[in-house]
């Protein structure tokens, strides 16, 4: 397991190099030079040649991609020349947000998904199973944003009982908190458990065709034992590297809820970089969030060794 | 990554039997969709439409009526007409981003599949990197920098769906590269060239489609997406992201100006999902049998 463990870490680390010097490029080697954004139309050739200066504009890209980087490993990502806030604090407060809504949206998505798998496996080809996998397949044609507008007009329009917008922090009001994150948190639920749904299901009918859950049936175990204790686990592995896999698409959903929902998360403070032209937060968040990325990434091949022995001793 | 790699196989499992069936009715109800919407797009200047931008500030949120048929929005333009050229935007980036997607990937991935070594590791090690940035994150900040337009729109979802390309590609060719046709050829003397081009390009070229009709569906959400936030195409030029995205601040006056785009878009993204997936169905190495 540390082999494994040590061989993945070897790996990691040219790709978060890579990460940090394409994220870097971006901003660099695009058009609009950063000292005329924050000057404006306006600026004199004198005041843009001071401030390039300043900001070390003028030196080689590479030299100040290397100084980047040494400021971004020292922990400093740099600071916002609209708001003045730092990078790091500006991601550290919002943070909380995201998570919570990726964390909601991800127990809800397994809350519906698992249930309907196992039904599905039991009666594969039956009616409810056919059913379900048509409204999966259908649930994977609706994009986020088209959900969200369908859960406000229902909820906060018609019926009325949540709130369209708006956000309560948990320490202040813990129901109303809770109460924030419904629809956003059901928005993303409604994209992910089709994909769960159906990876689940396929493992699970191939479990069920095992001959140790045939001799479980022999033995006279209640079928609810069965399925919950001898075929959900080993049905679960490709569960969960899809849910790993999904994270990136539940992080760009994250962006489209939180600015449709006006939840302060991460995905807002982009939008709102983006809108505000404000490129050190937009450069800091992109990174912070890739890294992010990876580092989960890695996460899940770790949970995915522990969870399945053959990965640790191939060559994943 | 090893738990990236299995992107692509998520739903191979679901059994042939299930696949088949699905190009029955609503297969050819999706191939007549996507004709109406191509049809509508391609030829909304003939079409008999009020113009999609002119404003009528006395009919706004109209109702139907002969003259609007679907009604007016917001500014009191046309809805219709707005829907027909928006399919046009949504069509003209759903439909050039895999093609710019499909011919790097594509050819990168047949490279990597076929001469392996080095020049394997580089693209899927260089993929990878691409693949470190949720997808949407890195529209987002590319369309920033470089600024909003259909060209910058349509390169940067383009190249976001390299690696997506290469990996079927690559997974095609790896399994073709040991068959006996491409072997007799190698036998018989035939360059690395020939090789690629007239005996594994044929064979790839199938599967790449299939994968291209999905890749389709997701570039007209993400673009869709993008428009819905105010970070795709400008306006006033329509698109049924920010239709949506229009409808959505009159959701308690007129709904429908919100549902009517998605519904829209609803319909072709199912309808590119559907053929694509009998598509995919059909032309998948592991489920026909060799």
């Amino acid at each position: 397991m540390l082999g494994f463990v040590a061989r993945r870490l070897v790996y990691l680390l040219p790709v978060l190099v890579a990460v940090s010097l394409l994220t870097f490029l971006i901003a660099s080697l695009l058009p609009g030079d950063l000292a005329y954004v924050i000057l404006g139309d306006q600026a004199t050739p004198e005041k843009v040649a001071a401030l390039r200066h300043d900001m070390g504009l003028d030196h080689p890209i590479w030299w100040r991609y290397i100084s980047w980087l040494g400021h971004v490993i020292e922990g400093d990502f740099g600071r916002s020349f609209r708001t003045g806030q730092t990078v790091l604090q500006a991601v550290a407060e919002r943070l909380p947000v995201s998570f919570e809504l990726m964390l909601l949206a991800e127990l809800g998505a397994l809350v519906i998904g698992i249930p309907l798998a196992i039904a599905c496996a039991v009666r594969s080809g039956g009616a409810f199973d056919r059913f379900m996998t048509g409204t999966a397949f259908g649930m994977l044609s609706v994009p986020a944003f088209l959900s969200a507008i369908l859960l406000i007009y229902l909820f906060a329009v018609e019926l009325r009982w949540l709130p369209a917008t708006g956000y309560v922090p948990f320490a202040e009001d813990p129901i109303g908190n809770l109460r924030c994150f419904v629809l956003p948190s059901l928005t993303l639920a409604l994209g992910e458990w089709p994909v769960l749904m159906r990876v689940l299901r396929s493992d699970m009918i191939t479990t069920l065709q095992e001959d140790y859950i045939a001799m479980a049936r022999a033995k006279g175990l209640t079928p609810s034992r069965i399925l919950l204790v001898h075929a959900l686990k080993p049905s679960s592995l490709t569960l969960v590297t899809v849910t790993g896999i999904n994270i990136g698409r539940l992080i760009g959903g994250t962006v489209i809820v939180e600015s449709i929902f006006a939840l302060p998360g991460i995905g807002r403070l982009l939008i709102g970089a983006i809108y505000t032209r404000d490129l050190v937060i937009l450069q800091g968040v992109v990174l912070v969030v890739a890294c992010g990325y990876v580092l989960m990434n890695f996460i899940v091949d770790m949970l995915y060794a522990v969870l399945d022995p053959r990965i640790r001793h191939g060559h994943a | 990554m090893a738990t990236l790699e299995l992107s692509i196989d998520e739903d191979v499992a679901v059994s042939a039997v299930a696949r088949t069936r699905r190009l029955g009715p609503l297969f050819w109800m999706a191939i007549v969709w996507m004709i109406v919407v191509f049809a509508a797009a391609a030829l909304a200047d003939l079409l008999p439409l009020p113009s999609p931008t002119d404003m009528d500030m006395l009919a706004r949120r109209a109702p139907a009526s002969a003259l609007h048929w679907l009604g007016t929005d917001g500014l009191g333009r046309d809805e219709l007409a707005r829907l027909v050229y928006g399919a046009r935007i949504s069509l003209t980036v759903g439909l050039c981003a895999p093609v710019i997607g499909v011919t790097i990937g594509g050819a990168l991935g047949i490279l990597a599949g076929y001469f392996r070594g080095r020049l394997e590791s580089l693209i899927v090690g260089s993929m990878d990197v691409l693949l470190a940035f949720p997808p949407l994150i890195l529209a987002l900040a590319v369309t920033a920098y470089l600024g909003q337009s259909l060209l910058n729109l349509t390169c940067i979802l383009g190249v976001l769906g390299v690696p997506a390309f290469m990996r079927v590609a690559r997974a095609a060719t790896l399994t073709l590269a040991r068959r006996e046709f491409v072997i007799a050829a190698q036998a018989l003397g035939a360059t690395h060239a020939r090789i690629l081009l007239r005996e594994l390009l044929p064979n790839v070229f199938l599967p790449l489609l299939a994968f291209f009709l999905l890749g389709v569906a997701v570039t007209i959400v993400v673009e869709g997406a993008l428009s819905f936030l105010g970070l795709g195409v400008p306006p006033p030029i329509s698109s049924w992201g920010s239709m949506i995205g229009e409808g959505r601040e009159s959701l308690e006056i007129a709904p429908r100006l919100a549902f009517l785009p998605a519904i829209t878009m609803f319909l072709t993204v199912l309808s590119f999902n559907l053929v694509g997936d009998a598509l995919k169905a059909l032309t998948d190495p592991r489920q026909s049998a060799l």
